[in-house]
């Protein structure tokens, strides 16, 4: 009797995990980041309005920033454009624009032309800072921390409700 | 858009692809250039997920197949390539899941699955070789189905 | 108009649905007849309008009624006539609508043919049938209506996805479903044997066909998936172990063990319940499949728009499916017990084998397909499983497989008898490596290891399926279908078994560098590249490279890839050259222009990889002619009554 409930058994088990796996699928398309809970890494790149000048990520320390890499080539990045231009107005958090695989040309054109949401945009031209950050589709959007620790990542663009339930939370210190 | 001619014998057929972002450089040694191939083709295309870096066209592709080159010139090994690679990406950039203990139910599970299927084939053999030798009553001589 | 009345109709079909396994389940199990003898109006009613409704689809497509929301997301007025009528299909609503159809048309099929059976077992049947309709209309009604309108309609459909704007959207889901939902049968079978209380070889005797068209639909349709995507992705690849792949593969291997057990319990009365879980198994990994593509857990480049309410519904109505059958076989299969024996060496012996490699081999695939998930529900981190895993896994099971059929093929039923058969097994294996040394190392170079064992394997089946037949016809007994059946369809794995082999071990792939009248050297093909030169097409621009490809010295023809632009999308598509010669497969796409009249070019040659898909043809021809033995046709007067549970059955 025993043996014939084993099918039974396993099937219920399947069910609980398909179960989980519906829970989480909103997810799905997005893969959770490994820097979560890590250090940021470390970049020294130029900034887009004074190529002589190089950002480094040390110089960011010591307060919460928004790391959102963005292209002129990206089409979301242009729905998300006026999310971040609210995100500079509350003025809780600054923004640090990564503009990877661009033209610098183009980028300083959409800043003007489109408005400015940023603190500093450094250039990021071969990608490798992007890939450092585990970057695979812009608009993405990173949370730091003061103690330099990644605790947040959005991938696609940024939208009110994460700005409300994800990001202020943990900079007002409510969140861990 | 996609378009085909159909093929009629002898005659080429055209059908439709993404563009190909093909990769004619070759690594100088060629004990390297088979590690690249194999890494390239191990690694998945973050960007279109379904594709391995080897064959994906789009950008991101291409920066990491550049940083697998230069990290094979630079003398790391396929493991930290791949280490390298998952730090950033996650596990999920992994074709071939890592052996580690973590993966060891999947790694394990054919091996264990043939054991399991071995014992329980034993079991009833042998059942049916005792019930065999009660059983005195001759069968039609059709072997086939 | 029109689409409100294929909504309406179907509303009734899926309340004739409720009927028709109300009337089968609850006629037979309370004694009333005249309920039993309803069950088949129920299912034509049923039948006629889920054939309404897809009509009113059909049409609201051929007309472009965009005032159709499902029109509207897959159609377009430009889409030519034909592609119109191949979109119903394209998206999951129509798709959904597909399933019903082609179960109804099998139930109906079922209900047609069911003369021979026993009336309340034939009415269950019908009456499981009903059940998974209705849950499959109730779900399509619910969350996936096909008829739901846009308002205000629009002014022109979004178009067909280009990729499925392909012949082969016209013949790979309908058929890929016909054999996907074709193992309801057996599932219903099985049930209503656990309903009855009985299961006997007469019962394995009227599921066999069945189950044997539905493996020999599916067999085609996985075959037809893999050759579309091979010509149409023109990369060379024709299994990628993507999860939609997998969610029709797995289904597949346990039909094979299925066909294979239920043979078992037809000749010997033997693994009763074995076969009865097979049946409940193989429609539920169909089941799960359907799942798997439409809830989004998954990530897959194959599947339907994601949406959880979905998979939550679906998952529901797996729950209640699969649980209850395997409540019912847990309550039922104990029963079922049989004293006939058989020794080491019989032919049963060599079908448990197989059950338990063709099961493991599912097992492993499910593992694989599913490990993401499961490592997401147990926080084991995220998790990928790719071709690095499927590839040496599924192997492992398959090697001994097919080594163990050349040996089990001459295996007679209980007794076996394989020492008498000694020196045949010798001279056919004898036979078989020295035809495969030939291949592997004659015809190709360089082979893997594995390369001549597996064509050894593959020889040593095809000459071990000729024994019998052979030796029938020089004694002038005659070859009843089944067997004629089977041996095609043996033939037909050995040719899987060779083209594979020869494919993976051979191909070779190469990425050149060319400048005009450079060549390159690939697989001991030539190709000369000639130079470039500026097409233009109806709707783009087009670079089309030409070369010369040549074999030893001999020229075969001119090869022209393309690169095009389209003017509207500003899309770059690279078209692949495919042809054919000596039975290799030449793949050859343009990559970039690399500066001074210099371009980068893939070279792919595939040995044999076009016998890949005849062979599972072959397969699926045997599998048809086996199910059309007359053995099967039996007559319910001709069957000894049933025994009624707990069952002896004696040799």
């Amino acid at each position: 009797m025993n043996r014939f409930l084993v099918p039974l058994g396993l099937f219920v088990l399947l069910a609980v995990v398909l179960g989980i796996g519906i829970r989480h699928a909103p997810e799905k398309g997005i893969i959770a980041s490994p820097l979560l809970g890590k250090p940021a890494p470390e970049f020294a790149l130029p900034a887009l309005a004074d190529p002589t000048r190089t950002v480094r990520s040390q110089e960011l320390r010591g307060r919460w920033y928004l790391l959102n890499v963005w292209g002129t080539w990206c089409a979301e990045c242009r729905a998300e454009h006026a999310m971040l231009l609210r995100v500079k107005q509350a003025g809780l958090v600054p923004l640090i624009g990564l503009d990877w695989k661009d033209d610098e040309q183009q980028a300083q054109a959409w800043l003007s032309q489109l408005g400015n949401p940023y603190e500093t945009v450094i250039v990021d031209r071969s990608g490798r800072a992007a890939i450092d950050w585990g970057v695979y589709g812009a608009p993405e959007t990173f949370l730091v921390s003061p103690a330099g620790v990644v605790v947040y990542k959005h991938v696609g663009a940024l939208t009110e409700d994460t700005w409300a339930r994800e990001i202020l939370p943990r900079v007002q210190g409510n969140k861990s | 858009m996609p378009r085909r001619a159909w093929v009629v014998a002898g005659a080429t057929v055209l059908v439709a692809l993404r563009a190909l972002a093909l990769d004619t450089s070759v690594l100088p040694d060629p004990a390297l250039q088979a590690r690249y191939v194999a890494l390239t083709h191990e690694l998945r295309c973050m960007q279109c997920q379904n594709e391995s870096i080897a064959d994906s066209p789009v950008d991101l592709a291409a920066d990491l197949r550049q940083q697998v080159r230069e990290q094979l010139l630079a003398g790391k090994s396929d493991e930290e390539i791949r280490s390298w690679m998952a730090a950033r990406y996650g596990e999920f950039i992994l074709f071939r899941p890592r052996y580690s203990w973590r993966n060891a139910w999947l790694w394990g599970a054919p091996a264990a699955l043939l054991v399991l299927g071995a014992l329980i084939s034993w079991r009833v053999v042998r059942q049916r070789t005792a019930l065999l030798a009660e059983d005195q009553e001759p069968l039609e001589e059709d072997s086939a189905s | 108009m029109l689409p409100e009345l294929g909504h309406f109709v179907l509303i009734l079909a899926l309340l004739l649905a409720l009927l028709q396994a109300f009337f089968g389940l609850a006629g037979p199990a309370l004694g009333r007849e005249r309920w039993t003898g309803a069950v088949s109006a129920a299912l034509a009613g049923q039948a006629v309008m889920v054939g309404t409704a897809v009509a009113c689809l059909v049409h609201a497509f051929v007309t472009d009624d965009f005032s159709v929301l499902y029109v509207a997301e897959n159609s377009n007025s430009a889409l030519p006539l034909f592609y119109r009528v191949t979109a119903l299909w394209g998206a999951h609503e129509g798709s959904l609508l597909l399933w019903i159809l082609l179960l109804a048309l099998w139930s109906v099929a079922v209900a047609l043919r069911s003369g021979s059976l026993p009336a309340s077992f034939a009415a269950r049947v019908l009456g499981v049938l009903g059940l998974v309709s209705f849950g499959f209309l109730l779900f399509t009604l619910a969350t996936s209506n096909p008829f739901a309108r846009l308002e205000p309609a629009a002014p022109d459909g979004r178009d067909l996805n280009p990729i499925l704007q392909d012949p082969g959207l016209a013949v790979h889901p309908p058929i890929l479903y016909t054999g996907y939902v074709g193992f309801a049968v057996a599932f219903a079978f099985a049930c209503a044997a656990m309903l009855e209380g009985r299961l006997d070889q007469a019962w394995a005797r009227w599921t066999r066909p069945w189950t044997s068209w539905a493996w020999a639909f599916l067999t085609c349709g996985i075959a037809l998936g893999s050759f579309w995507a091979y010509y149409e992705l023109g990369w060379g690849g024709f299994w990628f172990w993507d999860p939609v792949e997998n969610a029709s593969f797995m289904p597949w291997l346990v039909g094979t063990a299925l066909v294979h057990s239920l043979a078992v319990t037809d000749k010997r009365g033997l693994f009763k319940s074995w076969t009865l879980l097979l049946a409940i198994l193989a429609f539920s990994l169909s089941m799960v499949g359907t799942f798997l593509v439409r809830s989004g857990v998954l990530v897959s480049v194959h599947s339907f728009a994601a949406d959880p309410s979905r998979g939550m519904f679906i998952l529901a109505f797996l729950i209640i499916m699969i649980g209850g059958a395997l409540t019912l076989y847990a309550w039922r299969a104990p029963l079922l017990r049989s004293s006939a024996g058989f020794e080491l060496g019989a032919r049963e012996s060599f079908l448990l084998f197989n059950n338990v490699l063709l099961v493991t081999a599912a097992a492993t695939v499910f593992a694989g397909t599913l490990a993401p998930l499961i490592a997401d529900a147990l926080n084991l981190g995220t998790l990928s499983v790719g071709p690095p895993y499927f590839n040496p896994t599924f192997l492992l099971s398959m090697l001994p497989l097919v080594g163990l059929l050349a040996l089990g093929i001459h295996a007679n039923w209980k007794r076996g008898r394989l020492r008498d058969k000694q020196r045949l097994l010798l001279v056919t294996a004898l036979v078989a490596a020295l035809l495969a040394a030939g291949v592997a190392f004659g015809v190709y170079s360089g082979p893997h290891v594995l390369t001549p064992v597996a064509m050894t394997l593959g020889f040593w089946i095809a000459l071990a399926s000729l024994v019998d037949p052979l030796d029938r016809w020089r004694r002038g007994l005659s070859l009843p279908r089944a067997v004629l059946g089977m041996t095609i369809a043996h033939l037909g794995l050995a040719m899987a078994v060779i083209a594979l082999t020869t494919v993976q071990s051979f191909t070779v792939e190469r990425d050149v560098a060319l400048a005009p009248g450079e060549s390159a050297r690939v697989g001991g093909y030539e190709l000369r590249f000639e130079g470039v030169r500026h097409v233009e097409g109806p709707n783009y621009d087009a670079i089309a490279g030409s070369f010369a490809l040549t074999h030893h010295g001999q020229p075969v023809r001119t090869m022209q890839p393309q690169k095009r632009q389209f003017w509207v999308q500003h899309q770059v598509t690279s078209e692949t050259a495919i042809t054919m010669d000596h039975g290799n497969n030449l793949l050859l796409a343009l990559g970039d222009d690399l500066g001074a009249g210099r371009w980068s070019v893939r070279v792919q040659v595939r040995p044999l990889v076009t016998l890949v898909w005849l062979a599972a043809l072959v397969m699926a021809i045997g599998a048809f002619i086996a199910a059309s033995d007359r053995r099967y046709r039996v007559t319910a007067a001709a069957l000894a009554p049933g025994t009624v549970l707990p069952e002896r059955v004696r040799g």
